[in-house]
């Protein structure tokens, strides 16, 4: 019988560090697949964060390197601009992408770096052990936020995909989500479309993708999903923000 | 004809994939694999379809699945 469904090529042969049922390893795999389809994964260099991905070079059969924390479109920059050649991308989370590295991509969006962000939001610092993150929700409860966030005290989550599209130097904007196999799908078509825009020279390219952490969160890995559903998504709504010209790739 | 393997020392027990299956003929097996889980499974293969949708959402990619090549 063939092989339907199997792991991709771009993805070695291990197993995941992450906690059950963490949506971290369907966004590997997305990656890995759509690197795969496109047929770069001897021209890739990928760029791994702080946070639970920082071993994502264990994982990816091409070119890694680790990024200080929140740097990682920075190094990128300098990789792309050497290298123009090469498909260079983040693979960043939230406490590292919208925090401490909150400079870095928003000015590698303005100057229209011909580089790819995948943006891992789950709402929390997952490695760290669970405190609130630029993402958490408003009345999220998590370590430092027991009696869940107060907007008062600690302000309001940061909209990434809203505050970039913008920004004339962005050429491709979009949310996604791993919580359902239609979502994936969708997700899968995102990573895509924004490795094909970089490819093309037509600008910087982010790809939010809503993710669960179940362990953080405090919930199984079944009810993370179904809190991703109902919280997150209303107040991160999913879809393309910001598009290329129809026609262009 | 098609057909899943599990993995079953990938699998984290999550259940993931248990709750998306049409057939829902995803079960968690009672023994425990080399990491502590309870692995999940498919006793029952002959009623899979091989849509391949717990691959899909599999996040440790734990899940394989084999189709019969269509006649041309």
């Amino acid at each position: 019988m063939k092989k339907a469904f199997s792991r991709p090529q771009s993805l070695l042969d291990v197993p995941f560090h992450y906690c059950p049922g963490c949506t971290h390893g369907v966004a590997h795999r997305l990656v890995g697949e759509v690197i795969d389809e496109l047929g770069i994964q001897d021209n890739v260099i990928g760029h791994a964060p702080v946070g639970c991905a920082v071993f994502t070079m264990d994982y990816f059969d091409f070119d890694m390197i680790s990024a200080a924390h929140g740097r990682a479109p920075a190094v990128a920059t300098g990789v792309k601009r050497v290298l123009p050649d090469r498909v260079v991308f983040t693979y960043q989370g939230d406490g590292d992408l919208a925090a401490i590295g909150t400079g870095e991509f928003v000015h590698a969006a303005v100057r229209g770096e011909k580089i790819t962000c995948i943006f891992i939001n789950n709402a929390v610092y997952g490695m760290t052990g669970g405190q609130m993150a630029p993402t958490t929700l408003p009345g999220q409860k998590t370590k430092t936020t027991p009696f869940g966030r107060d907007s008062v005290i600690s302000g309001y989550p940061i909209k990434v995909c809203e505050m970039l599209t913008p920004l004339d130097g962005a050429a491709y904007i979009a949310r996604a989500a791993v919580h359902s196999p239609r979502a994936i799908i969708q997700a899968k078509k995102a990573i895509k479309k924004a490795f094909q825009v970089q490819m093309a020279g037509l600008g910087f390219s982010l790809v939010e993708i809503l993710s669960t952490c179940p362990t953080n969160w405090g919930l199984t890995p079944l009810e993370a999903v179904k809190w991703l559903e109902e919280n997150m998504i209303p107040y991160f709504p999913l879809g393309e923000y910001k598009v290329p010209a129809a026609g262009v790739i | 004809m098609a057909r899943v393997i599990f993995l079953e020392e990938r699998c984290k027990g999550c259940q993931l994939c248990t709750a998306v299956c049409p057939k829902g003929i995803i079960v968690m097996s009672d023994s425990t694999n080399g990491m502590g889980y309870h692995p999940a499974s498919v006793p029952e293969q002959d009623k899979c379809t091989g849509c391949g949708i717990c691959a899909l959402v599999c996040p440790d990619m734990a899940i394989v699945v084999e189709r019969e090549e269509k006649a041309v």
